[in-house]
């Protein structure tokens, strides 16, 4: 009786529901009119022109290169370094039980509840303490803080859905520990590790507090276009920056998004 | 030659005894039921024999040689799973190869061995499909054929009846034992379902609280069942309480009485009988259960539905041979 009348939302919520959705997406849009607009020292609206030239001023520019190789080479390891440690500790927490096994799933999970400025003043001032050397490394480790905590949430939701008789038919079947994790749990988590494994990515790759803490002189991209927006020559070379970084961080969590969008079958649950 | 051996086994999990000093020694080629509720330690016998747990005292040996230390996957034994544990990402002729697999056996060697082990379990073209499109009957023979495609010394069967219907379960029964037969080799059948171990096995063991409480053939354990436990669990006997076992002139403390070695009626010669009154009846179908309430302990009768029920309330002398009456221990 109730559902047919609520079903049918009233105009005034429609509008509001469109309203919001434009607040947030509209300015991203003119992000992307502002990379063609002619005038180079202000965003002025409606553009004075449109061109495609500082596509072609982005890509021979340096300095956009070295950001982008970095940000891809930072995002990549991080990424790399949280598959393995966020798996195996996804693995430790919900396969077995030993003491202060909560409490290390609480302490996982921290680095991305904890606001990244802390984070980032944390890390700089244990490396300082140790009198580790800003670099690259230091960047890595930095951002693998919190790409570990993705992976892991991914992992651990999947292998809680792994039925554990499966791991015991498969040894019982004659396969060791390696056969067992290579034929049935990796092909059971493979997508939540791609998924975890993409949007470790994509966070990695726009992340700005924590790296300005544990950058040396080296700026990611997120860093380079801050940067840039205070320099008042050629403005929409950021832009064009702004949509690839768009474009490299959208697809991978589009793809997390589909991965484990049809998850919800329990692996072996069914009887 | 003896497949499994206990020899004072127990498994303590902290305080809690979930075995506790087993015995067992099930001969090889025989169908071997361990019984029991759940909690009753049966079913972490089993996981000793598979390797999934290790004893915490005591000796196993598997055709001979000791299984302490061995994991899972150097044993000769194979387990059919309670909830089957099918690998949802394979299909169901990989499912079943798995274990060739794994072994390194060659691929057409090992679909061949699969293809002949799903015909063996009725399910011969059923190869291409995963686990989730099969219906629980068929998982079960899958998660079957999949154990016994690995040729083992002895299969593990882990309530395997246990998520089917009635119908499918009395037609299962036959077939695991039709297949025990022709195969001979050794079963050992965890069940919480006394009609089951009763018609499938050649010795059940009755477990309660870590201990076996009986082992014999099911005739044995059904009709002289040797404690009180046994004989509330398995079936429904009469426990003649001390002051009963007295008047009779049994010397243990207990004796149980099998409801349909009763008689509602005067003694015959040399045959032994008590006074009472109907307290209750119920019609069973073949037959009337009848319980009489004789100083105070409550006799279950079954008669046969042709006799007339007496009314509730009406005085009754019940009948019984003396041969019937199976003395106790006191547990």
């Amino acid at each position: 009786m109730r559902s047919d009348r609520l079903n049918r939302s009233p105009l005034g919520l429609k509008i509001a529901a469109a309203a919001g959705l434009a607040f947030m997406h509209v300015p991203i849009l003119l992000i992307f009119l502002y990379a063609f607009t002619t005038e180079e020292k202000s965003y002025q609206f409606p553009p004075p022109g449109l061109t495609t030239q500082w596509f072609a001023v982005a890509w021979n520019r340096p300095d956009v290169w070295a950001a982008l190789t970095l940000s891809v080479k930072v995002a990549s390891i991080a990424t790399a370094v949280a598959l393995v440690l966020g798996t195996l500790c996804a693995a430790a927490v919900s396969q077995t039980r030993f003491f202060g096994r909560e409490t290390i799933s609480l302490l996982v999970i921290l680095p991305i509840a904890l606001p990244g400025i802390i984070t980032g003043i944390a890390l700089r001032s244990a490396f300082s303490i140790a009198e580790f050397p800003f670099s690259f490394w230091t960047i890595v480790l930095g951002h693998a803080t919190f790409c570990i905590v993705v992976v892991y949430n991914n992992a651990v939701a999947r292998f809680r859905r792994i039925s554990g008789s499966l791991i015991e038919a498969s040894m019982d079947l004659g396969a060791d520990g390696f056969q067992t994790f290579r034929y049935i749990i990796l092909p059971n988590i493979g997508t939540a590790l791609l998924a975890g494994g993409m949007l470790a990515f994509a966070l990695s790759f726009d992340e700005v507090i924590v790296t300005t803490f544990t950058a040396g002189q080296q700026s990611t991209l997120p860093i380079w276009m801050l940067e840039e927006l205070i320099r008042p020559r050629q403005r929409p070379v950021t832009n064009v920056v702004a949509m690839i970084v768009v474009l490299v961080t959208f697809l991978p969590i589009l793809g997390a998004y589909y991965l484990t969008r049809d998850g919800d079958q329990i692996a072996g649950g069914g009887k | 030659m003896t497949a499994v051996l206990f020899d004072n086994v127990s498994r303590h999990f902290g305080a809690v005894r979930a075995v506790d000093g087993v015995n067992l020694e099930i001969a090889e080629g025989e169908f071997f039921a361990m019984l029991g509720p759940s909690g009753s330690g049966k079913t972490t016998c089993l996981r000793l024999m598979a390797g999934f747990e290790q004893p915490t005292g005591g000796h196993i040996e598997i055709f001979g040689e000791t299984a302490e230390g061995v994991p899972p996957y150097r044993r000769s034994v194979n387990t059919v799973f309670q909830d089957y544990a099918l690998f949802p990402h394979l299909s169901i002729l990989d499912n079943v190869a798995y274990g060739l697999m794994v072994k390194g056996v060659g691929r057409e060697e090992r679909r061949k061995a699969a293809e002949d082990a799903l015909a063996m379990v009725k399910l011969p073209s059923y190869g291409s499909r995963r686990p989730g499109q099969l219906s629980g009957g068929q998982r079960q023979r899958v998660a079957l054929a999949r154990a016994l495609v690995n040729k083992p010394k002895v299969l593990l069967l882990d309530e395997p009846l246990g998520a089917l219907d009635l119908k499918l379960r009395e037609q299962m029964q036959e077939e695991l034992k039709s297949l025990q037969k022709s195969l001979g080799i050794t079963f050992v059948f965890v069940t919480h379902d006394q009609g089951e171990a009763l018609s499938m096995a050649d010795r059940i063991a009755v477990f309660n609280d870590g201990r076996i409480q009986q082992l014999g053939s099911p005739e044995e354990v059904y009709k002289q069942p040797k404690t009180r436990f046994v004989a509330d669990f398995v079936g429904s006997s009469n426990v003649l309480p001390a002051k009963l076992c007295q008047k009779l002139g049994v010397r243990s403390t207990y004796a149980s009485l099998r409801p349909e070695a009763i008689a509602l009626s005067a003694p015959g010669e040399g045959a032994l009988s008590l006074n009472g009154t109907v307290s209750a009846h119920s019609f069973l179908g073949a037959v009337n259960r009848v319980v009489v309430d004789v100083d105070g302990a409550r006799i279950a009768v079954a008669s046969p539905a042709s006799l007339v029920v007496p009314t509730v309330g009406s005085p009754v002398t019940i009948s019984f041979a003396a041969h019937e009456l199976h003395p106790m221990e006191d547990a």
